[in-house]
């Protein structure tokens, strides 16, 4: 936001702005920003997913539209949405209805403003950046079950409901698998903790010590659930709730939410990307030309993680999902805080 | 109720919170649900995600295959035993032409005999394929059920190769087979299909399904149906098998010439939990896919020179009049056709006993106190196909 509004200022004719005047332009900038690359992250994973998934299941996905690998199937997609028609069922709750995807939507746009892309550059430098960054997406799981309730359908509740439980459970092991790096670096400022993985592959948190390890891996496992994906795609789950919390949206009202979960599944990504991979620093010291470009990148690779796991395992049943965060995550991620506690201590980090 | 030890009837009923009434919340699973393999209706009752109650509803497929039986003659309703279970039709036409040579007595050719088992075994491998990957798919992973397909693909392109047709065969006609093989090079495709498959695809499917945690979590000790419960229901195939009981018609009443063949019967085990529980039934079909592959071998090393109908095509036939029953093993089970004729060209009536209607009952009983998923997971290993149940 400072390099923005600097080079605004740099700009003919916003010289004379008032600071006032140029906050605002730039915060505009900014949101248009955030929103385009959101949109784009959607349009280009729906494409990857269907390749990945493609590629797992030995056949190409989508070779048609647009020529290469079918690159505009995405758009076409998009543009075939749009013109839907838009139904609201007759016994709907139709002022949630409507407002639902659009909450979901917000929550993990919000969340984007306190992502470091690059040294110095990101939406919003918070001096709680992480904490900022979980609490507007945990705004999603009022958008679903407002969805699931709105939608006065059995399948669609049971979605809800399952979602609700789902996401405000592993919204506690996914803070937590994170809290170890925060004691490392001693703030929660998203710029902050990329800063400190300087120097290599050896310096992200991932590798700095066994109990970091584990946290990264629990924190991967959180997020998917976290983002409603298989193995842990409850609130979903095709084969058994039809579709869902979204089973009675149509259009564009079925894309936010569409929207939302791949913008959702990169947010998480790159939330481990600059937690515990380095951020915006690659793996060898000194050859960060292009920041920004590895912070993308590495984002890419653990989406592609994802869409692998997705692809891959079967779904685990609603009850498991819970013992498996209650009993197993959350013990673990508790022993990775304490363990990584006292290997500060032991080795003197602390001074 | 199934789980003798849970009280599952009272709970419900009853006022948890002073003031406000709870009551069960009664739920439609299908027509038109992506877990109900076709048009099966389940008329639930749950609280939250426990079942109490489970109530098949069927007849949303109904044609009338049985009446138009009494108005076609014996080579016509061929087509119809076609359209009973569509994932396996060869193995449906072996139970009708079974029933109808029962009476007509010709002398079907040894060479014709042959290549009905193979062709039916093939069809039960493609059967076995999709209840592998629709089973995968309930359980939430997609991509066995390409895996599957795949190989499926295969086997469809060997059948259209000596029967015509890729999914509907009309290949069996009262005293034969429609077509000989169409050249030497099928025999050696099929051999080398069903070798590939042995030694390769099924580790493939068990690595990537079979022995998944997740899986295993998700189907053992979930939706058992002990044997003897198997046996008051009359369940049959690898519902009944995979409940421990070694039954297989093409054993214990042979017909065709399966008794020239070596094969095994694999049933339920209760491997990874339960003797009869969904895991054991998934596993009994992937083991059937092996025994298939070894009768198929067999039956094309020793296949004999010589005619392969006993009645020329364009002849037609007239049953002498009485009354015959004859049960097969199809994929799903036992098919049983009860024929009467009155000496005519037409059936006087025809009665057909499929396996997936008879399988599906068990829901009633096994599916109550279990979760919503867990029903998915009961309904997805009982294999059943909804033209077969409807006719």
């Amino acid at each position: 936001m400072e390099i923005l509004t600097a080079w605004l200022q740099g700009l003919p004719g916003f010289g004379g702005m008032s600071d006032q005047g140029l906050f605002i332009t730039g915060a505009a900038l900014m949101a248009t920003l955030m929103f385009t690359v959101m949109a784009l992250c959607a349009i280009v994973f729906t494409w990857m997913e269907r390749k990945v998934a493609g590629f797992i299941q030995s056949r190409y996905g989508p070779m048609r539209t647009g020529r290469w690998h079918g690159w505009a199937q995405a758009v076409a997609d998009m543009l075939k949405i749009l013109g839907k028609e838009d139904i609201i069922p007759a016994e709907a709750d139709k002022g949630l209805f409507v407002f639902a995807p659009l909450l979901v939507l917000l929550g993990s746009l919000l969340a984007w403003a306190a992502v470091p892309w690059a040294p110095g550059f990101s939406a919003a430098n918070l001096d709680l950046g992480l904490f900022y960054i979980f609490a507007a997406s945990s705004m999603v799981v009022m958008g679903i079950l407002m969805a699931g309730w709105a939608s006065n359908n059995k399948w669609a509740l049971y979605g809800a409901a399952r979602g609700a439980a789902q996401m405000v459970s592993y919204e506690i092991p996914l803070a937590l698998a994170t809290i170890p790096v925060i004691m490392h670096v001693g703030s929660l400022n998203t710029q902050d903790i990329v800063v400190a993985q300087q120097g290599g592959i050896l310096n992200w948190f991932v590798l700095r010590d066994p109990f970091l390890f584990i946290a990264f891996w629990m924190y991967f496992i959180a997020s998917i659930a976290e983002t409603n994906r298989g193995p842990f795609d409850m609130p979903e789950t095709e084969s058994e709730l039809v579709a869902g919390y979204h089973t009675e949206y149509t259009g564009m009202r079925f894309a936010f939410f569409f929207l939302a979960e791949y913008a959702n599944l990169f947010l998480v990504s790159v939330i481990a990307v600059m937690v515990f991979l380095g951020g915006w620093w690659s793996p060898i010291p000194g050859l960060d030309f292009a920041p920004a470009l590895t912070f993308v990148i590495k984002g890419v690779l653990m989406v592609f993680l994802n869409m692998w796991v997705r692809w891959t395992l079967p779904r685990v049943r609603v009850d498991q999902l819970m013992y498996l965060c209650w009993k197993v995550m959350i013990p673990v991620t508790l022993l990775c805080i304490v363990g990584s506690g006292v290997l500060m201590i032991t080795s003197g980090a602390l001074g | 109720m199934a789980t003798g030890d849970k009280n599952l009837t009272g709970w419900a009923d009853q006022d948890h919170v002073p003031g406000i009434k709870s009551e069960l919340l009664e739920l439609n699973m299908g027509p038109q649900h992506p877990a109900t393999h076709g048009v099966l209706r389940l008329l639930l009752k749950t609280d939250g995600e426990i079942v109490y109650q489970v109530t098949p509803v069927i007849g949303y497929l109904h044609r009338c295959a049985e009446k138009i039986a009494e108005g076609v003659n014996y080579k016509q309703w061929v087509v119809y035993t076609d359209r009973f279970d569509y994932l396996a039709p060869v193995c449906c036409n072996h139970a009708y032409v079974t029933a109808v040579e029962k009476l007509l007595k010709p002398e079907v050719p040894e060479r014709a005999e042959h290549l009905r088992i193979v062709t039916a075994e093939l069809s039960r491998i493609a059967s076995h394929l999709i209840a592998l990957a629709t089973f995968g798919l309930d359980m939430g992973a997609w991509t066995p059920l390409l895996y599957c397909f795949r190989e499926r693909e295969e086997i469809l392109n060997l059948l259209e190769r000596i029967a015509g047709g890729r999914m509907l065969y009309n290949y069996f006609v009262p005293g034969g087979v429609r077509y000989d093989v169409p050249d030497e090079q099928w025999i050696k495709d099929v051999l080398s299909f069903i070798t590939m498959l042995e030694t390769k695809k099924i580790k493939d499917y068990n690595d990537l399904l079979s022995y998944n945690k997740i899986f295993i979590e998700r189907t053992a000790d979930v939706g058992v149906i002990d044997a003897e419960t198997a046996k008051a229901y009359a369940c049959t195939g690898p519902v009944l098998r995979g409940s421990g009981v070694k039954f297989d018609c093409r054993r214990d009443d042979p017909y065709s010439v399966y008794h020239k063949f070596d094969f095994e019967i694999p049933v339920g085990m209760g491997e990874m939990g339960t003797v009869g529980d969904c895991w054991d039934r998934y596993m009994v079909r992937v083991r059937e896919i092996e025994q298939s592959c070894r009768i198929i071998r067999q039956a094309l090393d020793t296949l004999p020179e010589g005619p392969y109908q006993a009645i020329p095509l364009n002849k037609m036939v007239k049953v002498p009049a009485g009354a015959a029953y004859s049960r097969t093993e199809s994929a799903k089970g036992e098919i049983g056709h009860y024929i009467i004729s009155d000496g005519g060209q037409i059936a006087f009536r025809n009665k057909v006993r499929s396996p997936s209607f008879c399988n599906l009952q068990v829901v009633e009983k096994v599916g109550v106190g279990q979760m919503v998923s867990d029903l998915v997971a009961l309904v997805g290993s009982l294999d059943i196909v909804l033209g077969e149940i409807d006719r």
